[in-house]
């Protein structure tokens, strides 16, 4: 019998009315009131997200920088303390054990926030690194007003810890994973339920797994098990911008090479010209197979990312996609779906 | 605006959460509360074509929500005489009139025995209570 793991949050979930599934392990709220609200709540106000399943790897010591330099793909050396980074961590074919966050305390204390069904794989790759994910709660608090409603502030990119967030002692990012401006807030387990209650008081809608996907979907935002995995380059992809070929990291002679033959196949992203929702798993008829898709809730199309071959990756490409048995016409669009308006 | 939870007297239902409106030898097929429920904000319908022939406990088209997509089960036998054309634009009709104007299909029946089959609103709720 394998049981669910539950958030320290989860008695909020239930007590809210939300729908509860499994994922990666965990009894996760997928909606409160609905996917759509709550989309549109982070697309033009502010929505909260309890992501307390996600993993935290922590590397104290005087080597915690150069070690990781030496395993992740992205250039570590161009950030500083108070400073984060997305990076991916690689196995020797050059394939994506995972997609992470680093977050750089100093030269000698890194935290990694990954993703929870890939926690045991992350560890075995950096075996170095200290499992310290029960040691956290994770909100994710994003929309326009996400910052204002909370009385935060915080740049793109950076963190700052110990910070006073509504009367609770926060870690506060400047990341997120819907296209919208907000942070992400780290605390004890014992003060989640404070923090969440203070967040939900701000006005705050609260938001599950349902709206995480058709957001992070709509400004193509990999989702690891789906876009990508140990068997998909960075390179194929599209996330080579997240790769620093110039220096030494697990499978970086095989992107090389990679790079200079140019992939066979690429992730794109695509949009319905005919009826049809696309999913994981569906076939391309031209070549390739789609690995996300849902119905967009702030454009009101069919959206999707697929592989499919790279002589056939360019915008404007028309492809077709087995529907259960049905040919639907769809086309290769320019990422991502939509890009919120610059402030 | 989600529908509030009812089983009208009127209707037969089938085990799988469809109902049927018979009149006379044609019924107007639909599915019920619990199912609308169940999938959440339906996003799209995939009917039957014009003409086709349905057969009971058998699928004839697909609801689809956001996040999965479940098949549809005539409660009847029949051939389809009517799609309802606005559940192509608006599907989340379903979810706001599941009784009404979230129709799915209209059939002649083929059978119409085999309405016996079928359940009136009491003996859907008791199957219900029973999950």
């Amino acid at each position: 019998v394998q049981t669910l793991r539950r958030t320290p949050l989860f008695e909020r979930h239930a007590a809210l009315g939300a729908r509860l599934v499994p994922f990666a392990g965990w009894e996760m709220p997928v909606q409160y009131s609905s996917i759509g609200e709550e989309h549109h709540a982070v697309r033009t106000a502010a929505g909260v997200f309890d992501v307390s399943h996600m993993g935290q790897l922590q590397f104290s010591g005087a080597r915690a920088h150069a070690y990781l330099q030496e395993r992740l793909s992205n250039d570590l050396d161009r950030i500083g303390a108070g400073q984060a980074q997305y990076t991916l961590l690689t196995n020797d074919r050059g394939g994506i054990v995972d997609d992470l966050i680093v977050y750089c305390r100093s030269d000698d204390d890194c935290l990694l926030v990954v993703n929870a069904s890939n926690v045991e794989a992350d560890h075995a790759a950096l075996p170095e690194t200290a499992d310290v994910s029960a040691e956290w709660a994770l909100l994710a608090v994003q929309g326009p007003e996400a910052l204002e409603r909370l009385d935060v502030e915080v740049a793109p990119f950076t963190f700052r810890e110990d910070v006073d967030v509504l009367g609770v002692p926060c870690l506060v990012a400047g990341t997120g994973y819907t296209g919208e401006r907000g942070c992400e807030l780290g605390c004890a387990p014992d003060d989640a339920s404070r923090l969440w209650d203070a967040v939900l008081e701000r006005g705050i809608t609260p938001c599950g797994l349902g709206a995480r996907d058709t957001l992070r979907l709509e400004v193509c935002y990999p989702l690891h098990g789906n876009d990508i995995s140990p068997d998909r380059t960075p390179l194929e992809a599209g996330l080579g911008w997240a790769c620093a070929l110039d220096k030494e990291f697990t499978g970086v002679e095989v992107l090389r090479r990679q790079k200079e033959d140019g992939p066979a196949e690429k992730l794109v992203a695509f949009v319905m010209e005919e009826p049809g929702i696309p999913r994981q798993g569906m076939r391309i008829e031209e070549g390739g197979e789609v690995t996300s898709g849902t119905r967009s809730p702030t454009l009101g199309t069919s959206i999707g990312l697929a592989y499919v071959a790279a002589g056939r990756s360019e915008p404007g490409t028309e492809i077709t996609v087995d529907v259960r048995g049905r040919p639907r016409r769809a086309r290769i669009v320019k990422k991502p779906f939509y890009k919120r308006e610059e402030d | 605006v989600a529908a509030e939870e009812t089983y009208p007297d009127d209707l037969k239902y089938h085990r799988e959460h469809d109902w049927a409106r018979i009149e006379g030898d044609t019924a107007t097929l639909g599915v019920t509360w619990y199912a609308q429920d169940a999938l959440g904000e339906i996003v799209h319908y995939e009917p039957p074509a014009d003409g086709a022939a349905l057969a009971k406990d058998e699928s004839y088209g697909e609801v689809e929500s956001v996040k999965a997509v479940s098949d549809i089960i005539a409660p009847l036998s029949g051939e389809v005489i009517e799609v309802n054309q606005r559940l192509l634009g608006e599907p989340e009709t379903i979810n706001e009139d599941p009784y009404g104007e979230g129709w799915l299909v209209r059939i002649r029946l083929s059978d119409p025995s085999e309405a016996d089959d079928l359940l009136d609103a009491a003996g859907y709720r008791q199957l219900l209570d029973e999950q």
